[in-house]
């Protein structure tokens, strides 16, 4: 299995994404915006950043971005592709996963150690998680998940919801929810269920020299399924 | 000369030269016009007396601080480069990598536009240490503000903290500490200090430097336009009604291009053909160009008609003065010009040659075909011909009335008052928790912030980043001024200041290396303002010799003063850079389990003196900086670090604002569990919970370390005592329960969100 990050102007976490899964002794490159070359990766991951300065809606130009044709047809292969934060954002730009993000609530960025419950039963990155709560940081000021009745009626039962928001004990709370997300989704995938997206950033928790290693276990959960 | 050959044209076309009195609207005194007539051997143009209003205003020039800068300690075998040779000072943390730090003041631009003003003060500071081809890892900040319930502050607050976030968020370097205290003195001039440190190789820095006849001269980066001139000229004076008139000397800041920049950056400088690097912050391209050049004698010819202008028919002094922020001047080596280039296109930015480098030692400026300033570099910059003055100084009248303060005169607090002045310090602007600041700061980016999951008083971070080789090491970093204490006694509370920040790196387990300073003061023509700075400075100075912490460079803020309010309080704020080599030194400020004693290393004094508790609680505002024995301080840290280094407490946190019963509240909150402790009948109440007297620091031991953690501070020399132990979560003082863990959580979590709501 072969890693992708893609880096957009304006990722800036990018590294992190590298970093967390050489840790965990991936293969892992970085793969330019401006590139038609996936490099041979079996799995693209978008990282989080503000990509060309999220000056419009956020992800909303990173879409066009050149590589982004390849990472479009690679998702419609079956290929893996996962979106963290900003790249959770272009997913939904792209139209690669349902539903839409809007500014928090709180109209204010927020970063801190949030709680997640695992949701899908069946999706590769939670099917095996076995934890009722994973703490894990956000860090974004639009990650408000928001989707119409029906799309969330489909989401709920074909088990497209990843996680949710909750307490450190495992309750889907409206204190737990940091940004105001419908029915605190922190994180779906689409139809077929090769595509990723959640704002909250397991990467920055795959560490143990940062004292949190609750990110890491949702990255092993994905490798387990991902590499057999 | 040269000059006397072709006059440059003047512009604009004002059809004659500019007069003193253009001289004196431009910040400059009569003195110094008559020097420019001197140094030019005829009067200056328009274009040239802005080029030395600029240069020689106090934001360039230092002219009114540089003769104390001097005296400060600037020495020790770490230090790379010399305070103010380069764009931030550098420290050697081994392993073949230095620690590029550095904080800078953006209060002036705050004060009239906040959300501008404080993201292009994080713009600015970042960009000095990237031009030095290191990567930033981590940021930190230093705020004051006025009244919290006047709403001009919650204006400035909001404004300030979203600018700071979006900026730094966006440019994707965590900020991981700060500070923030409230007084009325801040109603009008709120502080903005913005540090940064970054890491790069030993052998790769890059230099603000410029030489070799013919060598092209680059300019990258953003557009020029027409913000932000003059705004170092605006930066040195107070403000007035007439200051939002400057309106435009407020920069506007992009962090998406500042991180195109850095990117570009850290290449080029890689790339091996730079010759020297300057970023353009306060008097742009003229102070670039100047400060480059006078470094080592060379001079430049700079087509104006080149620089990329976000408007036309920009005029001369436009462009030379414009704060358009994200941008820098770079030299490169002739013949290598398409290297730079392709770099910059890569990035999607602009790379336009603008001049070359000549051995004039003067600075030619060209406009529309015409020569329109000629000017020494030298005559400029700081060190060179840019004046210095002895000012005036004179002890200010309260200064003595604060002293004469009679503790006897404060009723000490009572049983049944304990709980009031608890919650009331608890839930303090000063002194409650910053989350609402803080969590609006991406904290976490780059995964090398070590404090997220465990709190200490310093910042831990990770020496990490893309391209730099992999160690173990750690920078510890914070910034620190009690400012009432500096007000009630400069001199003893600069030392404070910088004491602090040495106990905050020690008991993190750090060893602090070096500091940067940012002297924000009010009007130095002022006699006893300047008062303030001299003192401030000398004990400042004597603080950084005993820690061995020299002063790497930072940044000096005048004028923090306006018309109804007088001058801020003297607020000499020190980032303060130590460096932990072993992971497992670390130590965090948290009580562990029940059970565990706690102890106080250090002695308690019969002194309430400026404590939040006399100030705000009593209402007494006038009374002496805490007790403070520098020697005693030295001697607390090593007996810290020491029972640190052995594994001998669970947990170390300084006593600061709010005294021990904050510091135990803290450290019980932190491990959400209690404490349950005795006061001293020999010492009153108040001073023994609520005082401030300095060098003390709250540890707790377990139970099987006691003997030995009792034996090593013994053989030490250092007082210190067993206040009692940690309990499951009651707050119990002398046997009553003041309350509990969740009580003082409901006080102090909230306290700052709720007054901003």
């Amino acid at each position: 299995m072969k890693f992708g990050v893609v880096v957009f102007p304006g990722s800036n976490c990018d590294q992190d994404a590298v970093d967390a899964l050489t840790l965990m002794d991936q293969e892992v490159v970085k793969l330019w915006h401006k590139d038609h070359d996936l490099q041979g990766c079996d799995f693209i991951i978008l990282p989080g950043g503000f990509s060309y300065g999220d000056y419009l809606r956020t992800g909303a130009v990173a879409r066009f971005s050149p590589i982004m044709n390849e990472v479009i047809a690679h998702a419609n292969r079956g290929g893996y592709l996962m979106g963290i934060c900003n790249g959770f954002q272009i997913l939904a730009e792209a139209r690669l996963v349902p539903g839409v993000l809007l500014r928090n609530t709180s109209q204010k960025y927020v970063c801190k150690n949030i709680y997640l419950k695992p949701e899908s039963k069946d999706a590769l990155l939670t099917a095996g998680l076995e934890k009722s709560a994973y703490k894990i940081p956000v860090a974004h000021g639009d990650g408000r998940y928001f989707a119409d009745a029906d799309t969330l009626k489909q989401l709920n039962d074909h088990e497209q919801v990843l996680f949710r928001y909750c307490d450190e004990f495992g309750n889907v709370t409206d204190e737990a929810n940091p940004n105001g997300s419908l029915d605190n989704i922190a994180g779906v995938c689409n139809a077929a269920k090769n595509v990723f997206g959640m704002m909250p950033h397991p990467e920055r928790a795959a560490d143990i020299a940062l004292g949190n290693t609750d990110g890491r276990l949702i990255l092993e959960q994905l490798l387990k399924a991902v590499l057999v | 000369m040269e000059a006397t050959n072709h006059l440059p044209v003047d512009s604009p076309n004002t059809g004659s030269l500019p007069t003193v009195d253009v001289a004196r609207k431009l910040g400059l005194l009569p003195d110094e016009y008559d020097r420019i007539c001197d140094i030019l051997g005829r009067k200056p143009n328009f274009t040239e007396l802005s080029i030395f209003s600029v240069m020689w205003s106090e934001h360039c020039s230092y002219k009114n601080s540089i003769v104390w800068l001097k005296t400060l300690p600037r020495d020790s075998e770490r230090m790379l480069a010399k305070a103010g040779e380069e764009n931030a000072g550098l420290v050697d943390i081994g392993d073949g990598l230095a620690c590029s730090f550095k904080i800078e003041s953006h209060n002036h631009p705050s004060a009239l536009e906040p959300y501008q003003g404080a993201a292009t003060g994080v713009g600015g500071i970042n960009r000095d240490i990237f031009t030095m081809g290191a990567r930033p890892i981590a940021q930190l900040n230093s705020l004051r503000f006025g009244n919290i319930d006047l709403p001009k502050t919650k204006r400035l607050l909001r404004g300030v903290v979203k600018g700071i976030g979006d900026y730094g968020n966006a440019f994707g370097i965590p900020t991981v500490g700060g500070e923030i205290y409230f007084d009325d003195c801040y109603n009008t001039n709120p502080l903005v200090n913005a540090f940064s440190a970054g890491i790069v190789e030993v052998g790769k820095v890059a230099k603000a430097t410029s030489h070799g006849v013919g060598n092209p001269v680059f300019i990258v980066g953003s557009a020029t336009g027409k913000d932000g001139i003059h705004g170092a000229t605006f930066a040195s004076e107070d403000i007035s009604e007439k200051s939002t008139e400057k309106l435009p000397a407020v920069q506007v800041g992009d962090p998406f291009m500042e991180k195109l920049l850095l990117e570009a950056t850290l290449e080029i400088i890689a790339s091996g053909h730079v010759i020297g690097i300057q970023d353009m912050g306060a008097a742009g391209i003229i102070c670039s160009t100047s400060e480059m050049s006078a470094k080592e004698g060379f001079g430049m010819d700079v087509n104006l008609d080149l620089v990329p202008t976000r408007q036309a028919n920009m005029q001369p002094f436009e462009i030379l003065l414009s704060e358009s922020q994200e941008r820098m001047l770079v030299v490169v080596q002739k013949g290598k010009e398409d290297v730079i280039q392709q770099i910059f296109d890569k990035w999607d930015l602009h790379c336009a040659q603008i001049g070359t480098v000549t051995d004039t030692g003067r600075l030619h400026f060209y406009r529309w075909g015409q020569l329109v300033a000629d000017v020494p570099a030298h005559d400029l910059v700081l060190g060179g011909g840019a004046p210095q003055y002895h000012r005036e100084y004179r002890e200010p009248a309260y200064i003595s009335e604060f002293a004469k303060f009679d503790i006897n005169t404060v009723a000490d607090v009572t049983a049944g008052e304990l709980k009031t002045v608890a919650e009331h310090l608890l839930s303090h602007p000063n002194i409650c928790s910053r989350k609402w600041v803080y969590e609006q700061y991406d904290s976490m980016v780059g995964t090398a912030n070590r404090s997220t999951n465990a709190p200490s008083d310093a910042a831990v971070v990770r020496v990490k980043g893309a391209g730099l080789p992999q160690t173990d090491k750690s920078i510890v970093i914070t910034v620190d001024c009690n400012s009432r204490y500096v007000n009630a006694n400069p001199n003893t509370g600069a030392q404070i200041a910088v004491a602090e920040a040495a106990r905050n790196i020690v008991c993190t387990g750090g060893e602090p290396l070096a500091v940067t300073n940012n002297l924000n003061f009010g009007n130095p023509y002022v006699p006893e303002v300047y008062w303030h700075f001299v003192e401030a400075v000398k004990g400042m100075g004597a603080a950084c010799s005993r820690f061995e912490t020299p002063v790497t460079g930072g940044n000096v803020s005048f004028y923090n003063q306006s018309s109804d309010d007088g001058p801020v309080f003297p607020t000499p704020t020190i980032g303060m850079l130590g460096l932990m080599e072993n992971p497992d030194n670390r130590m965090t400020l948290n009580f562990g389990q029940a059970g565990d004693a706690i102890y106080l290393i250090g002695s308690t004094k019969d002194d309430i003196a400026s404590s939040e508790y006399l100030y705000s609680f009593r209402g007494v505002k006038a009374s002496p900086a805490p007790a403070f024995d520098i020697e005693e301080e030295v001697a607390v840290q090593a007996a810290v670090k020491q029972v640190i280094k052995d594994k001998l407490v669970v947990s170390a946190h300084d006593l600061s604002d709010g005294g021990l019963f904050i510091a135990l509240a803290e450290s019980a909150m932190a491990g959400n569990v209690g404490f349950s402790i005795k006061t001293d009948a020999g010492l009153r109440t108040d001073a023994f919970l609520f005082g401030e007297n300095q060098s003390r620091v709250v540890v707790s031991v377990s139970a099987g370390q006691q003997a030995a953690f009792e034996a090593a501070l013994s053989a030490s020399g250092v007082a210190f005592s067993q206040l009692g132990e940690v309990t499951s979560g009651d707050f119990v003082i002398d046997g009553t329960t003041l309350m509990t863990v969740a009580d003082a959580k409901a006080a102090y979590d909230n306290a700052l969100g709720t007054k901003m709501s």
